[in-house]
């Protein structure tokens, strides 16, 4: 019983025939082959296949991919810029040495999309709590923190908004 | 100098953009899918087994039992193999178990369509077991008349051994013994425990296998391929060349991917589907059941010390519960005594004595450490303990006690060729102002107290002399100048494949820009290496590349020195070949371009070098913590943490430091809040998930603060020594000390679980 599904996948329309059954990560990953989006427990508990649907962060393995029908779905394939550059969220994760294994970085990476989307700026202990929904093993999130409050800062200087509170 | 940039990972850019590919992100082809069938008894033999329903079921494409499997026993451990018929590994794992030892333990397995279909069919599969009663502590194993879980040993006891050192001649003494129990000396008895913890590494293991040219491909989530073709071959019955092991980038391993645990298995069904790709991946609830943890151990320790607070002697008796199988064998309990022993020195006598116990627990392995995060546990409770008895200075006490430089291992020869060791400590105390806070944290009272504690903690690097350390490294020119790195060693996460490219760099007089390294290891093509484990790589691979990139700068040179005849002195410099007078003869992407397409003499440059290191050295380090303890919950709240390192120097000072905060991590779940749960009852695994199952969130942790004290070490190749382990060891001694400080209460059990905790103030008198 396959349905038509569509969506707008990091900017492209996509239609595609889908079992009902199949999650978003299962979509994105198998019919799609943006294998960016990880599994790591496949019921929500750690955040590696973290994607965002309509600019919120949701775990795509308990998320069925017909919610997201005729949504913006955004993975970690669909954030460099036309010309190639790395968003500053990636680049603040690359030069932070934010990176280790990876494997839960593409996941983290959207949540901090999402954050700095916020257009405003946050404690480090609020950036501790927005995070925690992502288990990472390799870095203790020390340099992870370093990364997104560096990209919240940056973002919040380029709008030029309010004070930081610290 | 390429060695000591802080250069960012050669694989971070593929990594952020998700173009970096792992295991379960490269199948091509159309494959099959694994589901496999778990005992719901922990003790006893599947006596038969109903497939009928199952093999039915559309979409199933083989069901295969334990009645099927071969009966070939065989060892998982990521250990280089031995030669020598001693000292090599247990062998007693099948591919699929008609002997069930563990809750859930392999006993048969579907090849199906889809996952879903697969999962069905286990569903329909019917089983009939002979149950035993369920061993889950090693006091029971032990007791006379309980049935052994392995017919080959008899008493449960894996192995059990005893080791003391030499006495000094002249000590009057004739054992360890005597020293411990004369009146002349201050004696200390304690008992301390350490909980099972798992790895939870976010990608869980997973493999595919396919045939092609009539052998086996396995690509799987490895740290050790060539271990896995060997493996896996012995698992098999079949030559080892014909298995081919393919280790991709992988999520995180830690140990737990340092054993062969399912590549046989996968590797085996694709033979009995016809050669057809078949996927064999693991749920997080089977990685916390199925696959390896760390070993709960118990210590008895006793010390003798002297007035000067001199360690005279010390003796420590322990106990590992090894779970179901093998794995890892006696080596980690092995390892626990000797790294108990040798932080610190005796000066007369050192006594040890290790049992390895089978038991039906989920069975334990390699993890980050080896048995040394719980020998420093049992160590430095013991080290705080005897301070805090005697009326000594916890610092100065240890200070005193160190391992010098210099010293030899009386038992394995382990010299200790560089020591920052008394350095490190000096830095953490003032980092965390240690003196000022031991002061201002004495007499609290109320429900809020805080407190500062400290631990210490030393770790070899590599395995010699106890297994065979070798590594091989190849280097190939490429057209315009730069090369190509081949290694067996693997990046799993910690950030090899970066320091690697430095160290090749630096060896060849380039920059690490212009070394491209392969990072994927396929058997066929890598060299030989035996893995990521021991915090080996760079010590022992580093030793590989340092040599191949000497050789290759000399054929490059001497190639140069063909086309400039009568030059002298030459050198590789800015990416040049320049004479003694700084004179620039040819760059070096024209000289490849030369020496691959001369017409008088073609050479396109490589070269390949084996390191079998015979030497071994240690690191040291500490950490230091303060905490605030909130005494009616039980909760202890980290506010300030360090971990100072003496890991040699430093290949990639950025990437160390973010190796330290991974460690540090890992020790605060294992100081605070992980454990494996099993229900007495029926040995099942009560909280084998990533929710019960408490890993430490951003939430939990303090800032992280890591410092160096740079060493250079003789027996390094590039001065550096075991960096990728060490930080997870000191942490929870640290915790526990800092817990003593604050309330007066000793903790010796792990994890200082608010449920614990509130029970030790209750007995403490505290509430």
């Amino acid at each position: 019983m396959i349905q038509v599904w569509n969506a707008v996948v990091n900017g492209q329309p996509v239609e595609l025939g889908i079992d009902p059954r199949e999650s978003l990560a299962d979509v994105l990953r198998e019919r799609l082959g943006l294998t960016s989006v990880k599994k790591g427990c496949e019921v929500g508990e750690c955040g590696a296949c973290t994607v965002l649907v309509d600019g919120t962060a949701v775990d795509s393995c308990i998320y069925l991919a017909l919610w997201a029908r005729g949504k913006q779905i955004l993975t970690v394939e669909g954030l460099q810029e036309p010309d190639g550059a790395l968003s500053p969220i990636q680049k603040a994760f690359v030069e932070e040495a934010a990176v280790q294994c990876g494997f839960c970085t593409p996941g983290i990476i959207l949540s901090a999309v999402e954050i700095v989307g916020s257009g405003r700026t946050y404690t480090r202990d609020e950036l501790r709590k927005l995070i925690s929904g992502h288990l990472c093993r390799c870095t203790g999130y020390q340099n992870i923190l370093n990364a997104v409050e560096r990209a919240v800062h940056e973002a919040h200087k380029f709008v030029g908004g309010e004070e930081t509170q610290e | 100098m390429e060695v000591g940039r802080s250069i960012v990972r050669v694989d971070a850019f593929d990594k952020v953009t998700g173009r970096a590919k792992y295991t379960g992100d490269l199948i091509d082809r159309p494959v099959l899918e694994a589901a496999i069938l778990h005992s719901t008894i922990a003790n006893g033999w599947v006596k038969a087994m109903d497939i009928s329903a199952a093999q039915a079921l559309p979409g199933v494409v083989r069901v295969l039992t334990c009645f099927d499997a071969p009966d070939i026993q065989y060892p998982t451990p990521g250990h280089p193999w031995s030669v020598e018929k001693a000292h090599q590994d247990v062998a007693d794992r099948k591919l699929l178990n008609r002997r069930v030892r563990i809750y859930g333990d392999d006993i048969a397995a579907v090849v199906a369509r889809d996952a879903l279909t697969a999962k069905k069919a286990l569903a329909l599969i019917r089983v009939e077991y002979e149950t035993c009663p369920v061993v889950l502590e090693p006091r029971e194993a032990m007791a006379t008349g309980t049935p052994p879980i392995h017919e080959e040993y008899p008493d449960n006891v894996l192995r059990h051994t005893v080791s003391e050192i030499p006495l000094p001649p002249d000590s009057g003494f004739q054992c360890a013994q005597e020293v411990l129990d004369c009146p002349g000396y201050h004696a200390f008895s304690g008992h301390y425990e350490t909980q099972q913890v798992q790895h939870c590494h976010i990608e869980n293991p997973v493999s595919w296998a396919y045939m092609e040219g009539g052998r086996i491909t396995v690509v799987t989530s490895t740290q050790i391929p060539h271990i896995v073709r060997r493996v896996t071959g012995q698992a098999l019955g079949i030559p080892w060349g014909q298995i081919r092991v393919i280790k991709p980038y992988i999520g995180g391993g830690f140990g737990n991917k340092q054993e062969v645990l399912y590549e046989p298995l996968n590797a085996w069904l694709c033979t009995q589907v016809g050669g057809r790709a078949v996927r064999l991946e693991l749920s997080r609830e089977e990685t916390f059941q199925n696959t390896r943890s760390r070993h709960p151990i118990s210590f008895d320790v006793r010390a003798a010390v002297d007035q000067d607070g001199r360690l005279m002697a010390r003796e420590c008796v322990l106990v590992s519960n090894q779970g179901g199988y093998a794995s890892h064998g006696h080596a980690i309990a092995a390892n626990a005594v000797t790294g108990f022993r040798q932080t610190y020195l005796d000066q007369i006598a050192h006594r040890s004595e290790a049992y390895t116990v089978y038991t039906n627990r989920s069975s334990p392995g390699a993890m980050r450490g080896y048995g040394i995060p719980q020998a420093n546990f049992a160590l430095e409770c013991m080290m705080e303990d005897i301070a805090l008895e005697m009326g000594l200075d916890p610092i100065a006490f240890r200070v005193k006690n160190l391992m010098p430089l210099g010293y030899v291992d009386p038992l394995n020869g382990i010299t200790c060729h560089s020591t920052g060791a008394a350095a490190c400590v000096e830095k953490g105390r003032q980092w965390i102002g240690w003196d000022a806070l031991r002061e201002k944290y004495q007499n609290q009272t109320g429900p809020l107290r805080r407190g500062v504690g400290m631990a210490v903690f030393s770790y070899k690097t590599g395995v010699h002399p106890i297994s065979l350390e070798t590594a091989s490294a190849r280097i190939v020119l490429s057209q315009d100048g730069a090369v190509q790195l081949q290694l067996g060693a693997t990046e799993i996460g910690q950030g090899g494949d970066t320091v690697f490219s430095q160290m090749a760099a630096q060896a060849i007089g380039i920059p690490t820009e212009d070394v491209r390294i392969v990072s994927t290891q396929d058997t066929d093509t890598a060299p030989f290496d035996t893995g990521a484990y021991a915090s080996r790589q760079t010590y022992v691979t580093g030793h590989a590349i340092k040599k191949a990139g000497t050789l290759f700068r000399r054929k490059l040179l001497d190639y140069a020195g063909e086309l400039f005849p009568g030059a002298e002195g030459l050198d590789i410099r800015d990416r040049t070949v320049m004479d003694g007078a700084g004179n620039t003869l040819i760059t070096l992407a024209d000289l490849a371009m030369e020496a691959f397409y001369s017409l008088s003499h073609s050479e396109p440059v490589t070269a390949e070098a084996t390191a079998h290191v015979k030497d071994n050295t240690f690191s040291f380090g500490c950490c230091f913590a303060e905490i605030e303890v909130d005494i009616p919950v039980g909760k202890i709240r980290v506010l300030r943490m360090v971990n100072v390192h003496d890991s040699g120097t430093l290949i990639n000072p950025a990437l160390a430091e973010a190796q330290v905060h991974g460690g540090m991590s890992m020790g605060l779940g294992y100081a605070l809040s992980e454990e494996m749960k099993f229900d007495p009852k029926t040995g099942r695994l009560l909280n084998g998930n990533l929710l019960d199952y408490k890993l430490p969130t951003a939430m939990d942790h303090p800032e992280l603060a890591a410092l160096f004290v740079e060493t250079c070490d003789s027996s390094g190749p590039f001065g550096n020594k075991a960096l990728g382990e060490p930080p997870s060891i000191p942490v929870a001694a640290a915790v526990r000390n800092a817990l003593r400080h604050a309330t007066g209460v000793a903790v010796n059990t792990l994890p200082l679980s608010p449920q614990r905790l509130v029970e030790e103030f209750w007995k403490g008198g505290l509430l």
